[in-house]
C-alpha cells in the first residue's frame, strides 16, 4: 500500500481524496440534518397533538394535529379548494409580473439617470412605505370583492419592493466601467444589455425575491378581509363558520403554498445569477 | 445653496404631484374620489377635533402601540432565538424545516387564529404583529450569525474571550446589518397586520376607523383615513431609517471605503 | 517553551481521512524567534491552529510553557494573514486593541495606558479613534500586532502575517517585528513562503516537508543579533544559509514522510 502512494505524486492523492471525502462528508451530514430537520416538525406536530387532550387549550381552539391532518386530507378530495389554490395563485403571479416588469422598466429610468434619481428619490420614500393596505377600503368601494381588488394591493406593495432594489442595482455600476464601454463605443442598448443589467441583475433578483413574499401577503389578505377568492377567503368561511380543523388545515395549505413560492422563487434566482456568475466570470478572467 | 438646491430636489416632484392631485380632482364628481380639497377640509373636524380626546391621538395611539409592542417584543426574541439557532448547527437543523413552513405562512392568516386564543383585543393584535415581524428578523438574524467572519472567531477564541463577551463584541456587531434588514422587512409586514387585525376585529385604531368610514360611504374621510395611514407608514420608516443609520455607521463607513479603493 | 511532540493531523470525514500532519515534533526554546517555512498546502496553518488550542490534534500533544494545550492557552496570542478578516470593524483601532485586556479583567487606566503604549510602539498613536477600513493594509496588520503586544503575551504565532503588504512596508513591518521581539522577549514563531524574510528575521529555521509533514530540516541562522534591512542582507554568510534554505524548500515540495523515512 505504502508503495503504491510512493510512486503516485502527493499532489494528486491529496487532491483527490479531500475532494472525495468531503463531498461524501457533506452527504452523510445531510442525511443527519434532515432527520433533525423531520425531528423537529415531528415535536411541533406532537406537541399540537396533545395540549389539547392535557387541558392546556381548549380542542375546539386547537384541534388535536390528527383531526387537523385529517381535515387536510378531506381538503385535498374538494375541487373548491383546488378552486381556491388556483385563485391565489392566479392573483399571486399576475401581480407579481406585472409588478416586477413596471419595477424593472421604472428602476431602470430612474437608476441610470441621476438628475431623475435625485428628482424622484423622496417621493419614491415618500410613497414606497405607505402600507398598501391603506387602501383597502378604497378598493372595497370601487371593485368590491374581485381580483381587481386583490390586484390593486398585490401590485402596490410588489412594484415598490423591485423598483427600489432595481435602482440601488443600476446605481451601482462601476461609472469607469460604463465610460469604459461607451468609449468603445457601444450603443445605449449595448451598455444596457452588457453593463447596467448584469451588474444590476443580483438586485432586481432580490427584489423579485421579496415581492414574491409580500405578493403573497397581500393576495392573502384581500381574500381574508375583502373576500376576493382564493385560500384567504374559505379560512374567514371556515373561522365564521366554526369549522376550525379545516380552518387549520387551510392554513397549513397555505403555508405549504407559501413554502412552495419561496422554493420556486429561489430556485428561479439561483438559475438566473448562477448563469450570471458563469458569464461574469468568463468576461473578467 | 447647496442645500437649497437639495430642498428643491427634494420636494419638487412632491409638490408637483400634489398639485396634479389637487387640480385634476378639482371638480371631481366621482363619489369615490373627492377632491383633494374636500379631503383636507374634512381631515381637521376628523382626527383633530377634540384635543387629547381626537381620533388622530386616541386611535393612533391605540395603534401604535400594538405596532410598537409587537416589533420590540418580536425583534428581542428573534435576535435571542436567531442567535442561539445561528450558532448551533444541530439546533439549527432541528429548527430549520420548521421555521421555513412557519416563515412561510402569510401573516394575515393568523388574525382569526390568534383570535380563538386571544379574543379581540389588544393582546390578540399585538400577537399577530409579533408573529409577523418574528420570521423575517429570526431568520436574518440566523443567516447573519453564520456569515460571522471564521478569522474573526479564531481571533476571539484565541484571545479567549467569554462566550457572552464573543456574542456581544463579535457576534452581534457582525450580524447587525443583516439583522436590521430583517427589521426593516419585519417593520413593514408589522404595519400591514396591525392595520389588518384592526380592519378584521376591532374597537379602536386607524385600521378600524378607516374601515368604519368606509362601512358608512364616508369618503371624504375614508381618504383622510388613507393619508393618516400613509403618514404612519412614513414616520415610522424614517424613525427606523435613522435608527439604522445610526446603528450601522461602520457599516456604510466600510462599504464606502471598500468601493472607493 | 514550545514543545510540539509527534503531531498528527488527520482531517477526517466519512470515510477517507487525510493526512495533514504525520509526525511534526519540536521545541522553540523561551525567548527564541523562529521561523516556519514550507512549500503551500503542507500544513503550516493546521499546524499553527493545533498549537493556538483552535483545532484538536489527531495525536500528539502541544505544550504551551509547560502545559498540555487543551483549549486556546493564556499566554499566546495569534496574527493572521488576513488582517482584514481579523480586526473587529465596528470597533475603533484603540477598542480593538483593548478587547482582550478586558477579558484579562486589567483596570481601565491601565488597559488605556497599556492600549496607548502598543500603538506608539507600532506608530499608530495618531489613528486610535479610527476604524480599521480607514488604514491601508499595512497599517491594519500594525494594529493586529499592537494588539498582541498590549495583551503581553508569552508566545507570539504569526501565521504569514506579511504575504499580503507591499514590498516596503513588509521591510519596515519585519524589523518592527525584530524590535518586539528583542526589547519584550517574547518567544515567537513565524510562519512565512518567503526564504529572505525567513533567514532575515529568525535565529533558527525550521522546514516542514510536504504533506503527510514531517519536519525535514531544522537550520541554525547564525547572523549577528544586530540585523538591517542593508547591511545583513549584504552579508555573505545570509547569502549562504538563503542558498542552503532555497534547495531544502525545493527539496520539500516533493518529500514528505513517505519519502523522507521510507
Ligand atoms: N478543513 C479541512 N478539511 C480537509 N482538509 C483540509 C482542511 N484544511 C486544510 N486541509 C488540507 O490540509 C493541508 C494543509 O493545509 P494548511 O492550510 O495547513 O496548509 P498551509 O501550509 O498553511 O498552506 P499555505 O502555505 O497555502 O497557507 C492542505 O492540503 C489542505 O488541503
Ligand atoms: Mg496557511
Amino acid at each position: 500500500m505504502s508503495n503504491r502512494l510512493d510512486t503516485l505524486p502527493t499532489f494528486e492523492v491529496r487532491v483527490n481524496t479531500s475532494a472525495l471525502s468531503r463531498r461524501r462528508f457533506r452527504a452523510r451530514g445531510r442525511a443527519t440534518n434532515t432527520l433533525l430537520g423531520c425531528a423537529g416538525l415531528l415535536t411541533v406536530a406532537l406537541i399540537a397533538q396533545f395540549l389539547a387532550p392535557l387541558g392546556i387549550v381548549r380542542a375546539q381552539d386547537l384541534p388535536p394535529t390528527t383531526v387537523i391532518l385529517a381535515a387536510f386530507i378531506d381538503l385535498l378530495g374538494e375541487a373548491t379548494m383546488w378552486m381556491a389554490v388556483y385563485d391565489t395563485i392566479y392573483v399571486w403571479a399576475i401581480g407579481l409580473v406585472v409588478a416586477s416588469v413596471a419595477g424593472i422598466v421604472v428602476g431602470v429610468l430612474l437608476g441610470s439617470s441621476e438628475p431623475l434619481r435625485r428628482a424622484t428619490s423622496s417621493t419614491v420614500e415618500f410613497l414606497r412605505p405607505i402600507p398598501s393596505v391603506a387602501l383597502v377600503p378604497l378598493v372595497v368601494l370601487v371593485f368590491g370583492p374581485r381580483y381587481e381588488s386583490a390586484l390593486v394591493l398585490v401590485i402596490y406593495a410588489a412594484f415598490w419592493q423591485v423598483l427600489v432594489q432595481t435602482v440601488y442595482g443600476v446605481a451601482d455600476v462601476d461609472p469607469v466601467v460604463a465610460d469604459t464601454a461607451r468609449s468603445y463605443r457601444f450603443s445605449r442598448w449595448g451598455v444596457m444589455r452588457y453593463v447596467i443589467w448584469p451588474t444590476a441583475l443580483p438586485f432586481v433578483m432580490t427584489g423579485i425575491r421579496l415581492a414574491a413574499t409580500v405578493a403573497l401577503v397581500l393576495t392573502v389578505t384581500a381574500q381574508l378581509i375583502i373576500g376576493t377568492p382564493g385560500l384567504g377567503q374559505s379560512i374567514a368561511l371556515a373561522e365564521s363558520g366554526g369549522a376550525n380543523a379545516r380552518m387549520y388545515a387551510l392554513v397549513l395549505i397555505t403555508g405549504l403554498l407559501g413554502l412552495a413560492v419561496n422554493i420556486v422563487v429561489r430556485l428561479v434566482e439561483k438559475r438566473v445569477l448562477a448563469w450570471h456568475m458563469s458569464f461574469r466570470k468568463d468576461a473578467s478572467e | 445653496m447647496k442645500a437649497a438646491q437639495s430642498i428643491l430636489h427634494t420636494l419638487a416632484l412632491p409638490v408637483v404631484l400634489v398639485a396634479t392631485w389637487w387640480v385634476v380632482s378639482f371638480d371631481s364628481t366621482n363619489v369615490y374620489f373627492p377632491s383633494l380639497q374636500r379631503i383636507l377640509q374634512a381631515f381637521p373636524a376628523t382626527w383633530l377635533d377634540g384635543g387629547m380626546e381626537s381620533r388622530l391621538v386616541v386611535d393612533g395611539f391605540a395603534s401604535v402601540w400594538r405596532l410598537l409592542v409587537g416589533f420590540v417584543v418580536a425583534t428581542v426574541i428573534a435576535v435571542a432565538l436567531g442567535t442561539l439557532i445561528g450558532l448551533l448547527p444541530r439546533v439549527r437543523a432541528y429548527c430549520e424545516p420548521t421555521l421555513e413552513l412557519f416563515r412561510a405562512i402569510p401573516g394575515p392568516v393568523l388574525v382569526p387564529i390568534i383570535g380563538l386564543f386571544a379574543g379581540i383585543g389588544d393582546t390578540m393584535k399585538i400577537i399577530v404583529v409579533l408573529l409577523g415581524c418574528l420570521w423575517p428578523i429570526l431568520l436574518n438574524t440566523v443567516e447573519g450569525v453564520r456569515a460571522v467572519d471564521s478569522v474573526m472567531i479564531d481571533t476571539a477564541k484565541s484571545y479567549r474571550l467569554s462566550p457572552r463577551r464573543r456574542i456581544v463584541k463579535l457576534i452581534l456587531p457582525a450580524a447587525s446589518p443583516q439583522i436590521l434588514a430583517g427589521m426593516r422587512q419585519g417593520l413593514s409586514v408589522g404595519i400591514i397586520l396591525m392595520v389588518i387585525s384592526e380592519m378584521f376585529a376591532a374597537t379602536n385604531g386607524l385600521g378600524f376607523t378607516v374601515v368604519q368610514f368606509q362601512r358608512n360611504f364616508a369618503l371624504p374621510e375614508m381618504w383622510t383615513g388613507i393619508i393618516v395611514l400613509g403618514l404612519l407608514g412614513l414616520v415610522a420608516s424614517v424613525f427606523f431609517q435613522i435608527f439604522e443609520s445610526r446603528s450601522l455607521r461602520w457599516y456604510t463607513g466600510m462599504r464606502r471605503a471598500a468601493r472607493d479603493a | 517553551m514550545l514543545e510540539v511532540t509527534h503531531l498528527q493531523k488527520l482531517y477526517r470525514t466519512a470515510e477517507t481521512s487525510f493526512e495533514a500532519l504525520r509526525d511534526v515534533h519540536f521545541t522553540v526554546a523561551p525567548g527564541e524567534f523562529v521561523c516556519l517555512v514550507g512549500p503551500s498546502g503542507s500544513g503550516k496553518t493546521t499546524l499553527l491552529k493545533c498549537m493556538a488550542g483552535l483545532m484538536k490534534p489527531t495525536s500528539g500533544t502541544v505544550r504551551v510553557a509547560d502545559k498540555a494545550v487543551a483549549g486556546p492557552p493564556e499566554g499566546l496570542a495569534l496574527v493572521f494573514q488576513e488582517y482584514g478578516r481579523s480586526l473587529f470593524p465596528w470597533l475603533r483601532i484603540a477598542e480593538n486593541v483593548e478587547l482582550p485586556l478586558k477579558e484579562l479583567k486589567i483596570p481601565g487606566k491601565e488597559r488605556g495606558a497599556r492600549v496607548a503604549e502598543a500603538l506608539a510602539h507600532v506608530g499608530l498613536e495618531n489613528s486610535a479613534r479610527s476604524y480599521p477600513w480607514q488604514l491601508s493594509g499595512g497599517m491594519q496588520q500594525r494594529v493586529a500586532i499592537a494588539r498582541a503586544i498590549a495583551y503581553r503575551p508569552d508566545v507570539l504565532l504569526m501565521d504569514e502575517p506579511f504575504a499580503a503588504v507591499d514590498a516596503q512596508t513588509r521591510a519596515d513591518l519585519e524589523d518592527l517585528v525584530r524590535e518586539i521581539w528583542r526589547d519584550l522577549k517574547i518567544t515567537t514563531l513565524f510562519v512565512t513562503h518567503d526564504i529572505d524574510e525567513a533567514v532575515y528575521l529568525a535565529e533558527r529555521v525550521i522546514v516542514l516537508s510536504s504533506t503527510p509533514t514531517i519536519v525535514q530540516r531544522e537550520m541554525i541562522i547564525d547572523l549577528p543579533s544586530e540585523r538591517d534591512q542593508l547591511s545583513t542582507r549584504a552579508l555573505p554568510r545570509f547569502s549562504e544559509l538563503r542558498h542552503d534554505l532555497y534547495a531544502e524548500i525545493q527539496k520539500a515540495k516533493t518529500h514528505s514522510a513517505l519519502t523522507l523515512t521510507a
